[in-house]
């Protein structure tokens, strides 16, 4: 297993009212090239500013410790020492010499790209989409800027992604605004955005939290078979260990900003070994459980 | 047992939409026992958030007839209604939103009292109080304000705040969807001991099964508005009949804790 | 940072602040440094500034100390600027939330009072009131609100739409709380933000009526205004044009002062919520 990605004692601190909150402390984790990883805990765990982290998204005024290195092989950055090309090249065939780079205060060895080597997708689409963009218009922008297509290519390229994401009628869904869309199809067009570049790692971010349990059934599947397809590493973040068990190969659990527990998913789920991955799991309420009703003892 | 707590019939509610109308809720029918935990389970979109804001009058339905507590609830008007709304209340999902951004405490548990004529303000400072420890806080949060406490902390004061006026009927629009898991379930144990003491009935809004078959006695499952199947709560999702029944057992995450992860199936 | 002192590093909000504390002093230490009538004579007629230092900024065509007109002129703009944009604010917000919270038939009949407001120049308006009803105090007070509480109640009446849809209100009146005390308990307070953010401009346009309204001789003719003071002047504008430009000086800064100061207190309120 190729690791894509190595965090080494990241710590992340946010300034708050003039006191400094951390809200992640020495955190050091692989994440393997082409796995299914996700990312667990409760509010205030850091699940999602490690995310933020790895995309290079964080706030500017947050300050970081520690170090992520990347083990892309065919970043197209200045000082980066490609190796020969490992993986398929995706990102790199039209960039040509143009590069930029974000600033980021995080010591990495070779950042990668926003958009075009890490997708995002986030908890609300509402908040993801431009409300006064057309939804193919918003595809096309990323397959445009990282792809280096013409206009109609990446209308073209827009439409067979709407129609890989399954949204129904993708002609019309071109034209649509996000308003015209719901909260599960809205969803599927941000994966669209997110995977239109070809990137090595989609990242999702409680993506399917506001959704109701039919349809984040969907957007799993969907994610699931995406991942499979194109290669693509799978970063999981999520509150609900019994969604991310079905779904990642291994889970890393996190509690007010530390690493609690790692590993296989069969194991974490079969045998924790922290008392906290034991509560979580303790806490889950499966169409199987006991009901809480009956322990309570409470008849009509 | 006698007349039901809460029987709603024929109800209806239809919105006009780019000129063609729609029927959110179409002739749903369902009663509610005194101390009975019914649920309204269903996708996005079936309606169910609509039926809770019919039953407590946020809305006005085009048809059907609501009887609460052997009266009739849609006849009630002005300071009628309002003096009744003490027995029936509502949990919302969003803890933060559900209460004035500016409010302390003390006040959003205050304003229930005082609304309906509990005595003088020391004796409100009691029940304020009492109230808090009721719900498993601490008197002393009633200084804060409601922005300062956590997510958890503020869904049990708005169960203090929905019990203040001893109500024999709460809503729960999706009151635990919102929570940390172990808060979740907390929060759940929390709202059967007041169940069995206090006898109180819930009308319990969630798309999660998991959470419905484990607090709801009888359950409704709901579809673009019309009733698909109701039930035995563990009966129903136990072997659900329906088609949009059958998708939502098949939706819920499963934990399968004995054998291997079932992230190796694909 | 505290708002406090992201205000003090915007040095357009200090330049402001410094003014408006300036005109706060002088109207405040008016009666202490020249008591008795400011239009009572004090020597010779048109004596021009600095030239007698017990008389600093001269004298106008009757022999009045123009310093001690001024200070008592600060008094007056202040008193009407200040009375007349907290009239049409707390008009305008009661109004705004009363159309906005009730919706349908109050709702149109309020919008459409207000539009009538709105389409009738408010200087014409404050105008015909004050030669209707006399000129006084407390009439400019109301003349000059008459034509400025449309805005805050266009303003209170957007924000309290949005407010009204908002779970908490539903709250209230699951709770069964009476409509008025949810209008202007719980949805007004979160409604008046926005609406204080007019405050700068108002009071800063009804510190100009009011000199407007005094130059056209239709202030209250027993208090020294400055618009009256420039309206004075302009009969010996090329001999003695210090009369008129000592005034039109102190007004302009005034004006300058209260918006800059405003607009640096909602500037750093905004920040204050859009991080919160």
């Amino acid at each position: 297993m190729t690791a894509l990605l190595s965090i080494r004692d990241l710590t992340v601190t946010y300034r708050r009212d003039g006191s400094e909150v951390a809200a992640l402390k020495h955190v050091s984790l692989d994440v393997a090239a082409g796995e299914r990883f996700a990312i667990i805990g409760e509010s205030g765990s850091g699940k999602s500013t490690l995310a933020l982290a790895i995309a290079g998204l964080l706030p500017g005024s947050s300050k970081v410790g520690g170090s992520i290195e990347w083990k892309l092989p065919n970043l197209r950055l200045p000082h980066s020492f490609a190796p020969p090309s490992v993986l398929p090249d995706m990102s790199g065939r039209t960039e040509g010499g143009a590069t930029e780079r974000r600033p980021s205060a995080i010591a990495t060895s070779h950042m990668p790209l926003g958009g075009r080597d890490i997708g995002f997708v986030f908890q609300d689409p509402s908040a993801s989409l431009d409300p006064v963009m057309a939804i193919g218009e918003q595809i096309a922008e990323v397959a445009r800027t990282h792809l280096g297509l013409t206009w109609s290519q990446s209308y073209a390229k827009a439409k067979s992604l709407l129609e890989r994401v399954r949204l129904p009628d993708p002609d019309a869904a071109l034209r649509a605004y996000p308003h015209q869309l719901s909260g599960g199809q809205k969803q599927r067009v941000a994966i669209a955005a997110a995977i239109a570049a070809g990137p090595k790692l989609l990242i999702a971010d409680e993506a399917t939290s506001a959704l109701d349990t039919i349809v984040q059934a969907e957007i799993v599947a969907l994610i699931r078979q995406l991942v499979a397809e194109d290669g693509m590493t799978l970063l999981f973040v999520s509150h609900d260990i019994a969604l991310a068990a079905e779904l990642a190969e291994r889970i890393a659990v996190f509690r007010h900003g530390e690493l609690v527990e790692l590993g296989a998913t069969a194991q974490i789920i079969a045998s924790p070994r922290h008392a906290y991955t034991r509560a979580l799991l303790d806490a889950h309420l499966g169409l199987d459980a006991e009901p809480l009703l009956r322990q309570a003892g409470a008849t009509r | 047992m006698s007349s039901p707590l809460l029987a709603v019939s024929g109800l209806t509610k239809r919105y006009r939409r780019g000129g063609k109308t729609i029927a959110a809720v179409d002739d749903i029918s369902f009663h509610i026992e005194p101390g009975e935990t019914l649920a309204l389970a269903g996708p996005s979109g079936s309606g169910k958030s609509t039926i809770a804001r019919l039953v407590l009058r946020l809305i006005e339905p085009d048809a059907g007839h609501i009887e609460f507590e052997g009266g009739d609830f849609l006849s009630l008007n002005g300071a009628a209604l309002r003096a009744r709304r003490a027995r029936l209340q509502m949990v919302f999902q969003d803890p933060l939103a559900a209460f004035n951004p500016r409010a302390m405490v003390a006040r959003v548990l205050d304003d229930p009292l005082r609304t309906h004529g509990v005595a003088s303000r020391p004796e409100r400072t009691r029940r304020i109080a009492a109230l808090l420890e009721r719900v498993g806080l601490s008197a002393d949060l009633a200084a804060r304000a409601i922005h300062e406490v956590s997510g958890g902390q503020r869904q049990r004061i708005a169960i203090a705040r929905a019990i203040a006026t001893k109500p024999s009927l709460i809503v729960l629009d999706e009151a635990v969807s919102a929570l940390d898991v172990s808060v979740r379930r907390q929060i759940l144990q929390l709202l059967l001991d007041l169940q069995r003491q206090e006898r109180i009935a819930y009308l319990f809004i969630s798309h999660d099964l998991g959470v419905i078959s484990a607090i709801a006695h009888r359950v409704v499952i709901l579809d673009a508005g019309r009733v698909a199947e109701s039930g035995n709560a563990r009966a129903v999702i136990g072997a659900p009949q329906s088609a949009i029944g059958k998708a939502l057992v098949a939706a819920a995450p499963k934990l399968n804790r004995t054998s291997q992860g079932a992230a190796d199936r694909q | 940072m505290s708002p406090l002192r992201r205000f003090l590093l915007a040095p357009e909000a200090i330049a402001g602040a410094i003014i408006l504390v300036a005109l706060f002093a002088m109207a405040l230490t008016a009666s202490l440094f020249f008591p008795g009538d400011p239009q009572a004579i004090a020597g010779p007629a048109l004596l021009p500034p600095f030239q007698d230092w017990s008389l600093p900024l001269g004298t106008d065509r009757l022999g009045r100390d123009v310093l001690a007109e001024l200070f008592h002129g600060a008094r007056t703009s202040l008193v009407v600027g200040l009375a007349a944009a907290a009239a049409a604010l707390a008009v305008g917000a009661i109004v705004g939330t009363l159309a906005g919270f009730a919706g349908g038939l109050v709702d149109e009949v309020l919008m459409r009072i207000t539009d009538a407001f709105q389409t009738v120049p408010s200087f014409l308006l404050a105008l015909a009131f004050v030669s209707v009803v006399g000129p006084s105090l407390g009439v400019v007070v109301t003349a000059i609100a008459l034509g400025a509480w449309t805005g805050p109640a266009r303003v209170a009446r957007a924000e309290v739409l949005s407010i009204r849809e908002r779970d908490f209100v539903a709250g209230a009146r699951v709770i069964g709380m009476h409509p008025l005390e949810i209008a202007f308990r719980e949805v007004l307070p979160n409604a008046l933000p926005a609406v204080l953010a007019l405050s700068s401009v108002i009071v800063a346009a009804a510190i100009l009526t009011e000199a407007a309204l005094s130059f056209l001789g239709l202030g209250d003719p027993n208090r020294v205004t400055w618009g009256g003071m420039i309206a004075e002047g302009r009969a010996v504008l090329r001999t003695a044009p210090f009369l008129s430009i000592i005034p039109g000086v102190a007004l302009v800064l005034t004006v300058l002062g209260v918006y800059l100061a405003g607009e640096g207190v909602v500037e750093t309120t905004a920040v204050r919520r859009s991080l919160s």
